[in-house]
């Protein structure tokens, strides 16, 4: 079995807050790995170090034996490593489609080109309006992204996500702020995805994590209290001191 | 030795001149986020209504307080008219909205005044010289002007630090709603904060006007030095304000005097002439350049 | 729809610029033919700062110091080759077949260096950085007594083309019309192409590109010197229609102006720019023949579309349909 991520000891301070303390994860490829943890126990530092928008002060990232610690957010993400945001950051007067043929882009190298028109270039539209396709929201490609739903703009994040052909997946609370319905949808797709991509899930829904996580790490204040099974973490009388709050059921 | 003595005193009192201006504009983008480019216009108000009064009234000192509460004035009507209408814009609407305000200014005054410049002649008091050492006359009234450099200085770190209006000032624009929340009236706040900038470019105008001509265009030239010092102490920060004006003051007054000098050193005749002049011209944007290479938020990032 | 009032409009300015030579004679001759090259020559430098500020999100607050530099190129190269001064070995030129391709050479190496290290800031701290390098080479220009210093330089006469004189104004006119398509043509053919995709994404959500593997700098940069070097051709051409530079023409105010029609205009908007230029000068010029004192209206009109047009007289145009 081999890694696709591993976090070695990875410490970050802001002045007197320990935001990660000595953080020891290891994820499989093609596992669906969840982070879990009250609020301000370190899960968005972390994703920040993951991702290159934080540098840790000490400890080390590796991701598919490459030590990326000291790479860029875009390096990153040209190596493979996909994300989605908590808050939804897109280009928000872009359609929908543009917001997703930009993740083909990138991924199909540099933008120096400079004359042909990137609308009517098939080899960003066609894998654009696939990774569409796949979150539902084809019917929506024209539509700029200011006049979509919350739902549909965390849909369309994930398609951004997906068309860059990512190795790994980090998805910061995809289900945030999502009706019953958008959670089930979400969920779905990414069922569909498992065993197929590594993915990082920070996520607050319960329901959701049990529902994909094949591992669970659990966050408290900044440090990695345990990593296990769904089932373990369920039973761990830690776990629910610390997190989870209530008795076993 | 004696030029270079009297070249730093000359330094600092550039120095304390910009930190008058420079306090205001830094307050005013600090807690409003405004960038206002019709800074400089209030110092020439402040300058010309001195000039004016003490040609046609009479008196520096009836100047003195004439020049502060014509740029008073003005800057609360600007904030009350225009500037108000500018928080929630983007920073090009700011820009061009107080460019038209530049240029209005300076037209006016044109229309008004005329474009020749004035004179304004120093008080006798202050006109005579102040043996600093032996054989080391200085103006006094630059010496003044210094000391009241200094004590606005002193004043402007009294209020910040140890005041109910300092505190506000210091709570800064991101926590605009914990401070109305206070139950203050955040239009009056910053109403009376572009006032009081207005007030402090009105003295440096009028103090100003004996040591340099007063014309159209002054603004303008002491603005961009003035931006120059903000953005290299630190946008937003009263200390990075004043620490900037020390550096900035002091660069282009010895830049100015010693640069086509050293440069003349190394090379001969006009080539040296005009290097040294480019030189000591673009001595502030160099420093500038280079510190905000180094450090893109300033010398003392505002706000964390 | 065949046809949006965008596309009308467009034609319709097409078709005034096409008219000027010809509807001229009716209209003071010579005269409103330079004065509409001088809207054309100035268009050309506001279209390129919009490239910058429209669809970068890049308020460069120095671009008349590339405008600048493009006119100094060619006063330059012309006051060496009339004094039969060498310049570095070179003899000077008063072909404009080389000397505008070497102003806009210069002034694109100007904005590599320039923007290289501006686009480390950003926000306000990028609009005070352009501003300052602008500075800097304006006060450079004004130390240059060599090269007549605050008094500028006057060219004896304006370049050849391709051998040819120039000197009649509606040659020039169409000369710098024609310079005004090519560089129109380029920017629309830009915005839409993958590396204008990248470029306002950045200016859009620079997280979010970055997150998607861009290195949003390099576009930047790009952009910048491509904006550079279009202002070098517009500053090249200006030096050709007023047969003389001076470091006013990369001041400060300038700068101010540019900023000011492309806003006028309305930014994003290829066409924009060009209506903020014609309006700019224009009005400056009916105000300016009325009374001496022009600034008084001029500064509260910028101030009113500043507060109340801030998409400009394009995005009145286009109303509200994208609101």
């Amino acid at each position: 079995m081999s890694a696709a991520l591993i976090l070695d000891g990875v410490t970050k301070s802001f002045g007197a807050l320990r935001a990660s303390d000595n953080v020891n994860i290891a994820i499989e490829a093609n596992h669906c790995h969840a982070v879990i943890g009250p609020n301000g126990a370190g899960k968005s530092t972390l994703i920040g170090q993951i991702t290159g928008e934080i540098r840790p002060d000490a400890g080390r990232i590796r991701f598919f034996d490459q030590d990326i610690t000291d790479w860029t957010t875009p390096r990153r993400a040209l190596a493979g490593l996909g994300r989605s945001f908590q808050i939804t950051q897109l280009c928000a007067d872009f359609s929908a489609l543009d917001n997703v043929a930009l993740a083909v882009q990138a991924r199909q190298g540099h933008s120096y080109r400079f004359l042909r028109a990137a609308h009517s270039d098939e080899r960003l539209r066609g894998p654009a309006m696939a990774a569409l396709e796949r979150v539902g929201l084809a019917e929506r490609a024209g539509t700029r992204v200011d006049a979509l739903s919350h739902g549909e703009r965390r849909q369309l994040e994930l398609a951004a996500a997906l068309a860059s052909e990512p190795r790994m997946l980090v998805l910061d609370e995809p289900m945030a702020g999502m009706g019953p319905q958008e959670s089930e949808r979400m969920i779905e797709i990414l069922q569909s995805l498992r065993g197929k991509v590594t993915i990082l899930l920070v996520e607050h829904d319960m329901d959701a994590v049990f529902a994909l996580a094949d591992r669970i790490s659990v966050l408290v204040n900044g440090a990695v209290l345990t990593t296990a099974d769904p089932a373990a973490v369920r039973a761990d009388p830690a776990v629910r001191a610390a997190y989870l709050g209530a008795p076993a059921p | 030795m004696q030029l270079l003595f009297e070249q730093l005193l000359n330094g600092l009192q550039l120095s304390l001149t910009l930190f008058l201006l420079a306090a205001g504009l830094t307050l005013v983008f600090g807690i409003m986020g405004v960038i206002n480019l019709a800074h400089g216009s209030l110092y020439m108000v402040g300058a010309y209504a001195g000039a004016l009064v003490a040609s046609k009234v009479g008196g520096f000192w009836l100047a003195v307080p004439a020049a502060l509460a014509a740029a008073a004035v003005v800057g609360v009507a600007m904030e009350l008219l225009v500037v108000r209408r500018l928080y929630a814009r983007d920073h090009l609407s700011q820009v061009l909205a107080t460019f038209g305000l530049i240029l209005f200014f300076n037209g006016i005054i044109a229309w008004g005044v005329g474009r020749a410049p004035l004179q304004m002649d120093m008080p006798t008091l202050l006109s005579g010289f102040v043996e600093l050492a032996p054989g080391l006359p200085y103006p006094t009234y630059r010496l003044a002007v210094m000391a009241v450099g200094v004590v606005v200085a002193l004043g402007l770190w009294y209020v910040i630090a140890r005041t109910r209006l300092g505190m506000l000032i210091r709570a800064g624009s991101d926590k605009r709603e914990m401070v109305s929340a206070l139950g203050v009236d955040i239009a009056g706040l910053f109403t009376l904060v572009f006032g009081l900038g207005a007030l402090l470019a009105g003295l440096a105008g009028v103090m100003v006007g004996p040591i340099r001509s007063v014309q159209i265009g002054m603004g303008e030239q002491v603005l961009i030095t003035t931006f120059v010092v903000i953005v290299v102490g630190g946008i937003g920060s009263i200390r990075g304000a004043f620490v900037g004006a020390l550096l900035i003051g002091m660069c282009d007054t010895l830049g100015r005097a010693y640069a086509p000098m050293l440069l003349k050193l190394w090379l001969s005749g006009p080539l040296a002439d005009g290097l040294g002049a480019s030189l000591a011209s673009i001595m502030i944007y160099l420093v500038m350049a280079v510190a905000l290479v180094l450090r893109p938020r300033g010398l003392f990032p505002a706000g964390g | 729809m065949p046809f949006s009032r965008q596309t009308i409009a467009g034609l319709l300015i097409a078709a005034c610029l096409i008219a000027v030579p010809y509807a001229a004679p009716l209209m003071g001759g010579n005269y409103a033919i330079t004065l509409a090259t001088r809207v054309v020559i100035v268009a050309i430098a506001a279209s390129s700062l919009d490239l910058l500020i429209g669809r970068g999100a890049l308020v460069s607050f120095g671009h008349a110091a590339y405008f600048g530099l493009g006119a100094y190129v060619v006063a330059i190269a012309s006051f060496h080759l009339a004094n039969d001064i060498p310049i570095l070995g070179w003899a000077g030129s008063n072909e404009a077949l080389v000397v505008w391709p070497l102003a806009m050479l210069i002034s694109g190496v100007a904005a590599l260096i320039i923007g290289a290290l501006s686009l480390r800031t950003s926000g306000v701290y990028f609009i005070m950085i352009t501003l300052a390098f602008a500075q800097m080479i304006y006060f450079v220009f004004v130390a240059l007594k060599y090269y007549g210093g605050d008094d500028g330089l006057a060219l004896n006469s304006r370049n050849l083309f391709a051998g040819e004189r120039i000197t009649d104004a509606r040659s020039f006119y169409w000369i710098s019309l024609g310079a005004l398509a090519l560089c129109l043509f380029i920017q629309w053919r830009l915005v839409v192409s993958r590396f204008g995709m990248a470029l306002r994404g950045a200016a859009s959500n620079e997280r979010r590109m970055a997150a998607l593997g861009f290195s949003v700098y390099g576009y930047r940069l790009v952009a910048f010197v491509i904006a550079g070097m279009m202002a070098g051709l517009a500053g090249a051409l200006s030096a050709n229609l007023n047969r003389f530079v001076s470091p006013d023409m990369m001041g400060w105010v300038r700068s101010g102006g540019f900023m000011v029609m492309v806003i006028m205009g309305g930014v994003s908007s290829l066409l924009g720019p060009v209506i903020g230029a014609a309006t700019y000068l224009l009005v400056e010029t009916a105000l300016a023949g009325w009374t001496e004192h022009w600034e008084v209206v001029f500064g509260p009109f910028v101030l009113l579309v500043a507060l109340f047009a801030p998409r400009g007289i394009w995005g009145l145009l286009r109303g509200r349909a994208c609101e």
